[in-house]
């Protein structure tokens, strides 16, 4: 039971950090080709500079909940993972960098250089964490201890790019309403077109990923043996259109809020159909490390319980006191003042 | 090189980087705390340019923390997997709560205190940094706590082919922990200070804003010396831990090959690691090791020899970092008290000024060289007594860890120029003086 607790736990701090860091991220990704001059890369630096940081602990806490909760799967999960975890890693160093220093000096060389190291930094997390989910989906080569037996291109599998390719996807949608939330006239509207015109590649690409991972995973068994479940698929399919309903309404928040629900309903659809693996074999599913083999003993996992129970509502309450301190748009007056960037 | 040992550098690579910024950002955020309440309570618009000018170099320093902090927590996973099995039911239940509970609150609250200047009443502003700066602390705490455990493990069974939680009370309350918090926070405190201090020296003796950066000064310094002299009391109770939990660390620090009563301190000593004794030992003063590290001057100290040599760490290192550090802290007690003394008239003693320049990264050598005695001192352990290094490394090739190694010292240094220039730029900029600054 307390296993069980702290899968779904596992599950819905992921599923928080990809509905908030993913439109930092995908915004990331889409700056380039939304911007048309320095005030509308600023704006979109703007508009996402009071949350990034507050967005990336969801993963720290993500990662921290693992190596607490589950210290085996996080053990052979990181060590496994090398290769793809530190690309990761990079990125959001770049990242993270880019975005503080990019406005610090007037210089347009160094300003250029921030702004390709942020579009990496933001472009290369969104794909890898796709990538390395849709591998854990479909299961990994790992043997009776924990040794991966493969290297960063097994990962690169088709079914695993599907996967980098459905979460830049979402992100992308994710981060466009975001800005047509933040940023007003011009922008704004190239903002939601580009929201609107990647959605209809998403929902492509969300119909073939759904089917394919009939083929390719094992995740559909637990829908079959519960189909009470199929709920939560059904729910994100209705969110994703509802995102586009929102869009042509150009009711931007509506759109953002559905585009959370769509992240958030994806994630758990992944990580239900996971249950009770937590890091599957693909070599024996009697290799796969599950809630029940990987596990924290009792002690830990009734502490840190206690402590989740207490913390996170905390987190969630003065994180939402946040957004709603800067729902505001982003205007020439904040561009002009000495904070922000 | 085999990839333990490229682990090994890796983390100590990650490490030092991040504990650049670390302490920075730990003592320079409880003194622009302290800049902000000031503005609140006396509406002198001086201070709340002095936690404008000083927060800018606490925002630098913050994300760069931040960023080079996930290296850390993700390394334990990618290269110590088979440490993280065997004592993640306690050290990762440690560094899950620090997430939890203190880093949420200081990333959520750094970016609302950066951007909400206009949106957000002063008393309630200055609450913010208040809370980031308490967060920053706690969540030291949390991680010390993890170090600790890997320094003196306690509060565990061995079950189940791990080590599992028995007492979180005992892992979370002991003195080796306390210890090592009040020393890292003294440490971090001083860092700051003397940062404040040398930067209003720099404008000081350009007469640059002079009453700016005499109250600047004038903060720093009384920080500063507090810390630095409480840092000697607080030394001297840590390394009294450090002997009962680590002989061989101890031992390694000060160089002593045999178990002697009575142990004499020489003030100068060449350890020579090959024959198992000390080239070098002049100037000695009777029985004041006994004293200082056991609080007995007659107490039998155990030299080296009594551990077979594959348990012991590595002697020079740990004793030349330990004496350096040692020496550092003794130095910014005798720099904080002569500035503090000079601290209403600074711009009478340039020369001292000049001096107090140069000290900037004198906190920063000390803080690394800590680290030093405590990582390199532990060797070759990763948990005390318990765990050996070599046992816990991930199986990776040498290539992995080698490619990934030099792409964080390429990295790295890159993002330490960059920050280098930038906190450079920022600390040499005139503040802006005009009431039209205070009202834009």
């Amino acid at each position: 039971m307390l296993q069980t607790i702290w899968f779904l736990l596992w599950g819905v701090l992921w599923a928080v950090y990809f509905m908030l860091d993913g439109f930092d991220l995908g915004l990331g990704t889409l700056a380039p080709f939304v911007a048309s001059n320095d005030t509308d890369k600023r704006v979109i630096y703007n508009s996402m500079g009071p949350f990034w940081d507050g967005n990336e602990v969801w993963l720290i806490t993500a990662g921290g909940v693992t190596f607490a909760a589950f210290p085996t799967t996080y053990a052979v999960m990181f060590s496994a993972l090398y290769t793809p975890l530190l690309l990761l890693l990079f990125a959001l160093i770049l990242r993270g960098v880019a975005i503080e220093f990019r406005d610090k000096t007037d210089n347009r060389t160094w300003q250029r250089l921030w702004d390709v190291c942020h579009f990496v930094g933001s472009f290369v997390p969104s794909l890898l964490l796709g990538v390395a989910f849709a591998n854990i989906f479909m299961g990994i080569p790992i043997d009776a201890e924990g040794e991966f037996h493969g290297n960063l291109f097994t990962l690169l599998n088709w079914y695993g790019l599907l996967g980098g390719i459905l979460f830049l996807l979402l992100f992308l949608v994710h981060g466009a309403l975001w800005l047509a939330i933040k940023a007003e006239g011009t922008l704004e509207a190239r903002a939601g077109k580009a929201a609107a015109g990647i959605w209809l590649v998403l929902l492509i690409v969300a119909v073939i990923f759904l089917a394919a991972t009939w083929f390719a995973t094992g995740l559909y068994g637990n829908y079959l043996s519960s189909p009470v479940l199929l709920l939560i698929p059904l729910i994100t399919v209705a969110a994703l259109l509802a995102v586009r309903l929102f869009i042509g309404q150009k009711a931007w928040w509506k759109a953002w809020f559905a585009s959370c629900l769509t992240i958030v309903g994806a994630t758990l659809f992944g990580v239900v159909g996971l249950y009770p693996n937590l890091f599957p074999s693909s070599l024996d599913p009697s290799f796969s490390l599950t809630i029940f083999n990987s596990s924290s003993s009792p002690l830990t996992l009734k502490i840190m319980l206690g402590v989740a129970l207490t913390f996170v509502p905390i987190v969630i309450i003065y994180q939402i006191w946040g957004y709603y301190l800067f729902k505001d748009k982003v205007t020439e007056k904040d561009l002009a003042s000495e904070e922000g960037y | 090189m085999d990839a333990v040992m490229l682990s090994r550098l890796q983390f100590a690579v990650a490490t030092y980087f991040h504990f650049l910024f670390v302490p920075f950002t730990l003592g320079l955020s409880v003194l622009v705390a302290i800049m902000e309440t000031q503005w609140v309570r006396t509406g002198d618009e001086e201070y709340k340019r002095m936690a404008k000018f000083w927060g800018k170099l606490f925002v630098i320093n913050f994300a760069l923390g931040v960023v080079t902090g996930i290296t850390l927590e993700f390394q334990f996973g990618t290269n110590w997997s088979r440490y993280s099995k065997y004592v993640g039911d306690i050290f990762g239940s440690l560094l899950a709560i620090e997430a939890t509970v203190a880093f949420f609150l200081e990333s959520t609250f750094i970016g609302i205190w950066v951007f909400g200047w206009k949106k957000l009443s002063p008393k309630a502003h200055a609450a913010c940094i208040w809370l980031v700066a308490a967060a920053s602390n706690i969540s030291a705490y949390w991680i010390l706590v993890a170090n600790s455990w890997m320094q003196h493990p306690v509060g565990y069974v061995i079950q189940n082919n791990r080590a599992e939680l028995a007492d979180f009370w005992a892992v979370i309350s002991q003195p080796y922990a306390v210890w090592m918090f009040l020393h890292v926070i003294s440490g971090a405190y001083i860092l700051a200070g003397f940062f404040v201090m040398g930067v209003s020296a720099y404008h000081i003796l350009r007469k640059q804003n002079l009453s700016f950066f005499k109250r600047s000064f004038r903060l720093a310094v009384t920080f500063a010396a507090i810390f630095s002299i409480a840092e000697i009391v607080i030394g001297d109770f840590h390394g009294k831990e450090m002997m009962k939990a680590q002989p061989t660390k101890a031992a390694a620090a000060e160089s002593v090959w045999e178990t002697m009563k009575g142990a004499p301190m020489y003030l100068f000593v060449i350890p020579d690691e090959a024959n198992q004794r000390n080239s070098v030992e002049i100037l000695g003063i009777p029985k004041l090791l006994s004293w200082v590290a056991l609080g007995d001057k007659d107490g039998v100290y155990k030299g080296l020899k009594e551990w077979p040599k594959e348990e012991r760490p590595p002697v020079a290192l740990t004793f030349w970092s330990f004496r350096l550090m040692v020496a550092l802290g003794f130095f910014f007690a005798v720099m904080s008290i002569i500035a503090w003394a000079k601290r209403n008239r600074p711009e009478d003693s340039p020369k001292f000024l000049r001096s107090l320049i140069y000290c900037i990264p004198l906190p920063y050598l000390a803080a690394g060289l800590g680290w030093t005695v405590t990582e390199v001192g532990r060797q070759p352990w990763i948990v005390y007594g318990m765990m050996k290094t070599t046992d816990a490394a991930s199986r990776l090739s040498g290539s992995q860890v080698g490619i990934s190694l030099a792409a964080f010292v390429l990295v790295y240094t890159l993002l330490g120029i960059a920050c280098f220039y930038l906190m450079f730029k920022y600390a040499r900029q005139v503040p802006e003086l005009s009431r039209a600054a205070d009202n834009k």
